[in-house]
């Protein structure tokens, strides 16, 4: 579903280059479980960006689906990253003023889905991620879990193909992380490609495969 | 993202930092309530103007001696002429006028009304019966030179005066001393307040020849001409500058002035002092647009990873773009509604406290305060929203 073919990204300070990726090759099936370890700066949230096509690589090929899509407009990478990709990101990335309901029905306001079935797809999420309770609260009145579960919840509405998810547990109690994984999983069950970058071993440990990251390059990969 | 998306979603955005929104819509407001008001002002001005200007008379054309020089002011003086009176017989030609409907000789003077033990100066009008209509005067009783008593020594007496000299009984047929001379007070002027700088509730009116022995003179103050149609006016004002001309052995000593030629005079001042007042206000209107324009730019960054998100969850440059103009258009709409409510309630709390003053926004002050501000908002938000739309997703994510 995923493949990447020699993505390299550099990025320039002032004269000097970083190469944050160099050189990738990866490829990751439809409903695979992929860890992503390395240290601080060794390009795990780079390649995510990339592979949520959030970022383009400055050389390379990557095809998702089968089809490239390095050299889609901008538009099309927002339709793209609208219907097939989910983002999970470290510091939730709520919007403040909106409720629960509301920052999980963004997706699909973006994606011009009638009101109606918006509303009954909200709700099922709100169900299904056990926060019908909190539908209407705004982020500050909700606990890091909850705004987690909203976060999945809208990372998911639109039935996205791949799940990317940059150190999800980051900012949550160790317990609670291990709900929100357990959460991730049984998507991935469900047939969801899920990609997630970790500090975390334990939490690493319980994905299929495991990719380790070093200076921009994958130095282990190991089912 | 669809329109209504776009509106609703925008929106929740203005009334969720309401501070902000409100700063922006005050400054809006503050501008459009300027425009509205300061027009509605100098309109207003305007407007009492040619109200005052229609209220002493329609079609008016009025004939003084001497001649207002506009150039060769010396010729005159150098050859020791004094101007020609105008006299009762200059009238009487000018009344002969095809179209002329009526016209008034008139003295003005001032002299001493007595009746009882009450005394005071009064402003004294010596004219004909055809006065009172011609000055848009109405007579609350009684009559001025009825037909059958054209050379009596009667007096029409002003409303004020009526009240003040007789308090107690009706005034008609009472007997009133003007200086020396008796007369019967024969009508009184309805309340009428002052116009044009002088109050018909404090004169008195009497025939001309009584006005003319009682200044002593044969020369008259002006006469007071009421053509027979607004199209009539240039056609009179031409025949009574030759009428005169012949009977003055081809002087042009008199003065004609229509109150048309003053009425557009000053219609055009105050309208030109209404366009600069507007324009002035506008000013605010601009001042209002850096305004919007800038807390735009602060939102942006200060909601930059929410701008991120967006991106990251399927939003393209046109949509982030569409969401900040759009929540610039509802600043701007809600600042220009505010302001032109603001400005019609200004408005009409200048009507109150000055009555007599109309002062309404005129409709092309409105339209064109409004459309000033919803253009200035619109420009205002171009730059920020473009710049929104702009920002790098990842980086825009990564933002704290
Ligand atoms: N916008 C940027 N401008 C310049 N350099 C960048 C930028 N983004 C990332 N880098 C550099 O690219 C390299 C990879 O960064 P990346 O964020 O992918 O690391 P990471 O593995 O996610 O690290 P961490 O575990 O700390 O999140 C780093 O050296 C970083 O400094
Ligand atoms: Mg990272």
């Amino acid at each position: 579903m995923i493949d990447l073919t020699e993505i390299t990204r550099i990025f320039k300070m002032g004269d000097q280059s970083v190469y944050a990726l160099h050189e990738i090759n990866l490829n990751i099936a439809t409903g695979e479980y992929v860890s992503i370890m390395g240290p601080s700066g060794s390009g795990k949230s780079t390649l995510l960006n990339i592979i949520g096509l959030l970022d383009r690589p400055d050389s390379g090929r990557y095809a998702l689906d089968g089809k490239n899509v390095t050299d889609l407009t901008e538009t099309e990478q927002a339709q793209t990253r609208r219907d097939k990709i989910g983002f999970v990101f470290q510091s939730f990335h709520l919007v403040p003023r909106l409720t629960a309901a509301e920052n999980i029905e963004m997706p699909l306001i973006l994606g011009e889905i009638p009101p109606d079935e918006r509303k009954s797809r909200v709700a099922d999420a709100l169900q299904a991620f056990d926060l019908q309770s909190r539908a209407q609260h705004r982020p500050a009145e909700l606990s890091g879990g909850q705004r987690q579960r909203v976060a999945i919840a809208r990372a998911t509405i639109l039935r996205p193909k791949a799940i990317l998810a940059d150190e999800p547990t980051g900012n949550l109690d160790h317990s609670i992380g291990a709900e929100v994984m357990t959460l991730l999983e049984k998507l991935c069950q469900e047939g969801t490609t899920l990609i997630v970058v970790t500090h975390d071993r334990e939490l690493s440990a319980r994905a299929k495969r495991h990719i380790g990251m070093r200076d921009g390059k994958i130095v282990t990969d190991s089912s | 993202m669809t329109l209504n998306d776009t509106l609703l979603i925008s929106l929740r955005a203005v009334t969720s930092y309401r501070v902000r929104s409100l700063l922006i819509i005050l400054a809006m407001a503050l501008g459009v309530a300027a425009v509205v008001m300061l027009t509605a002002l100098g309109d207003g001005a305007r407007r009492y103007v040619v109200n005052q200007f229609s209220s002493i008379g329609t079609n008016l054309i009025a004939v003084m001696p001497g001649r207002a020089e506009t150039s060769g002011a010396f010729l005159g003086a150098t050859m020791g002429r004094t101007p020609r009176d105008l006299t009762l017989k200059d009238a009487q030609l000018i009344g002969r006028l095809p179209q002329v409907r009526r016209y008034a000789p008139l003295n003005v003077g001032v002299a001493e009304l007595s009746a009882a033990k009450r005394l005071r100066d009064v402003t004294v009008l010596g004219s004909t019966a055809d006065l009172i209509p011609i000055r848009h005067m109405n007579l609350a009783q009684g009559s001025f030179l009825a037909h059958d008593s054209e050379h009596s020594a009667q007096i029409v007496l002003g409303a004020k005066l009526a009240e003040e000299f007789f308090p107690t009984s009706n005034a008609i047929g009472q007997r009133i001393r003007l200086d020396e001379n008796r007369f019967l007070v024969t009508g009184v002027l309805a309340l009428q307040g002052e116009t044009m700088g002088y109050n018909t509730d404090e004169i008195v009116i009497i025939p001309i020849d009584y006005a003319q022995s009682l200044f002593n003179t044969t020369s008259l103050f002006r006469i007071l001409v009421e053509a027979r149609s607004h199209s009539d006016i240039p056609s009179a004002k031409e025949a009574i500058h030759d009428t005169l001309k012949k009977s003055h052995d081809g002087e042009e000593d008199v003065t004609i002035i229509t109150q048309d030629a003053v009425l557009d005079t000053f219609d055009r001042i105050l309208h030109a002092l209404t366009l600069a007042v507007a324009g002035i206000a506008a000013i605010s209107l601009a001042v209002a647009g850096i305004l919007i324009m800038n807390v735009m730019l602060v939102a942006i960054s200060q909601r930059t990873p929410e701008i991120g998100l967006l991106k990251a969850i399927g939003a393209d440059a046109a949509d982030i773009r569409h969401l900040f103009f759009a929540e610039a258009l509802w600043l701007s709409l809600a600042g220009t509604i505010i302001g032109f409510l603001f400005g019609q309630f200004g408005s009409l709390l200048l009507r109150l406290a000055y009555p007599q003053l109309p002062a309404w926004a005129p409709a092309w002050a409105i339209i064109a305060g409004v459309i000033v501000a919803l253009i200035t908002g619109i420009l205002a938000s171009l730059l920020p929203s473009s710049r929104a739309a702009r920002l790098d997703p990842v980086q825009a994510l990564s933002k704290k």
